[in-house]
């Protein structure tokens, strides 16, 4: 008997360890592991986003603007379809979502964009200055393009932040849900 | 029929050919490591900040899927580097695999042009694609 504790005690450190094994990542992934900077803006719901709110959940942490057609869409999209997927697993999930176009995005405009993809899914805007400090902080390129539609070029990553607010790992722009769901599964399994 | 030797010379050396195609062609292509490794060396900030325009990545980068599929980038300087499609801290690593054969392009202040391109070609498993790899390889490794 005390051998069979023994094992299931060795079987349980050994999935803990392969739960959160950063190695196996689909995403690019950051060693050692940096803090993610904190930010205060102004929340598609109406409140103050603090990044520090989602202490204990994994935030997936895009940028875009909810006039663009090409790849935020696309994006929110493929969020949308893996946070589904995860169905319960997906409760200790936040997305957020902060705009490079702050002219257009007021909170009210986020939310209803946002809401089209994933209701649970929290938006964030405020002054230019105040998106040029979190966009620096996040290594984020946002160009505004010169023509009547105020279009822009923005970065198309979406960065993984665990629950302990690290910054993990980086997803590429196109990967497919199912392999944000395969590295979700591995954060989320961390305690 | 006699054969003379130098006759015999060339054939060892047709057969020495030959032989080197068939293992270029036939022996899967595989390294110990799949990382292909780039790194801000110490005092990169510092030698750019005094005008030495100094270009730390290529602005294009190829890689092979299942030979050399996985990118890593580390910042050894001193201080924070915009570095391939992120921002990195000095002692920080960034690790990206990759699994889809294609065309990548990432913003990057590291170029002149502003952004980096990551060409992911498919894995050489056909003898005659791992016999262009070789050749590519060895091309670029000469020229």
């Amino acid at each position: 008997m005390r051998t069979l504790i023994l094992l299931a005690a060795l079987l349980s450190c050994a999935t803990s360890l392969r739960a959160d094994d950063a190695s196996t990542l689909k995403a690019g992934v950051f060693e050692p592991a940096r803090a993610a900077p904190d930010f205060t803006l102004h929340g598609s719901d109406g409140s103050a986003l603090k990044l520090s709110r989602y202490r204990g959940k994994v935030v997936l942490l895009g940028f875009g603007f909810t006039s663009c057609t090409a790849v935020c869409p696309i994006t929110l999209g493929t969020l949308a379809a893996a946070h589904k997927k995860l169905g319960a697993q997906g409760g200790d999930l936040q997305v957020v979502y902060i705009t490079v176009d702050p002219e257009r995005d007021d909170a009210a405009r986020l939310k209803k964009y946002l809401a089209a993809f994933d209701a649970t899914f929290i938006g964030g805007t405020g002054s230019e200055a105040q998106l040029a400090a979190v966009r620096k902080d996040y290594g984020i390129a946002a160009e505004k393009v010169a023509g009547p539609d105020g279009s822009y070029t923005h970065s198309s990553f979406v960065y993984l932040i665990d629950r302990e607010g690290r910054l993990r790992a980086l997803m590429p722009f196109g990967h497919p849900a199912e392999d944000y769901i395969h590295d979700l599964k591995i954060l989320l399994a961390a305690p | 029929m006699k054969v003379s030797r130098r006759h015999w010379l060339a054939i060892a050396l047709l057969a020495g050919v030959l032989g080197t195609i068939a293992w270029a062609a036939l022996k899967p292509v595989q390294f110990a490591s799949r990382e292909e490794v780039f790194e801000i060396p110490k005092g990169t900030w510092a030698r750019r900040m005094s005008g030495d325009k100094v270009e730390i990545l290529p602005a294009q980068i190829r890689l092979t899927l299942g030979v050399r599929d996985v990118l890593l980038l580390r910042n050894l300087d001193d201080v924070p580097q915009v570095f391939g499609p992120t921002i990195m801290m000095p002692g920080q690593s960034f690790r990206l695999p990759f699994e889809v054969a294609s065309s990548y392009t990432f913003a990057c202040t590291a170029h002149l042009s502003g952004q980096m391109t990551i060409v992911v070609e498919p894995q050489p498993l056909s003898p005659w694609a791992r016999l262009r790899w070789r050749a590519v390889s060895l091309w670029k490794a000469v020229a």
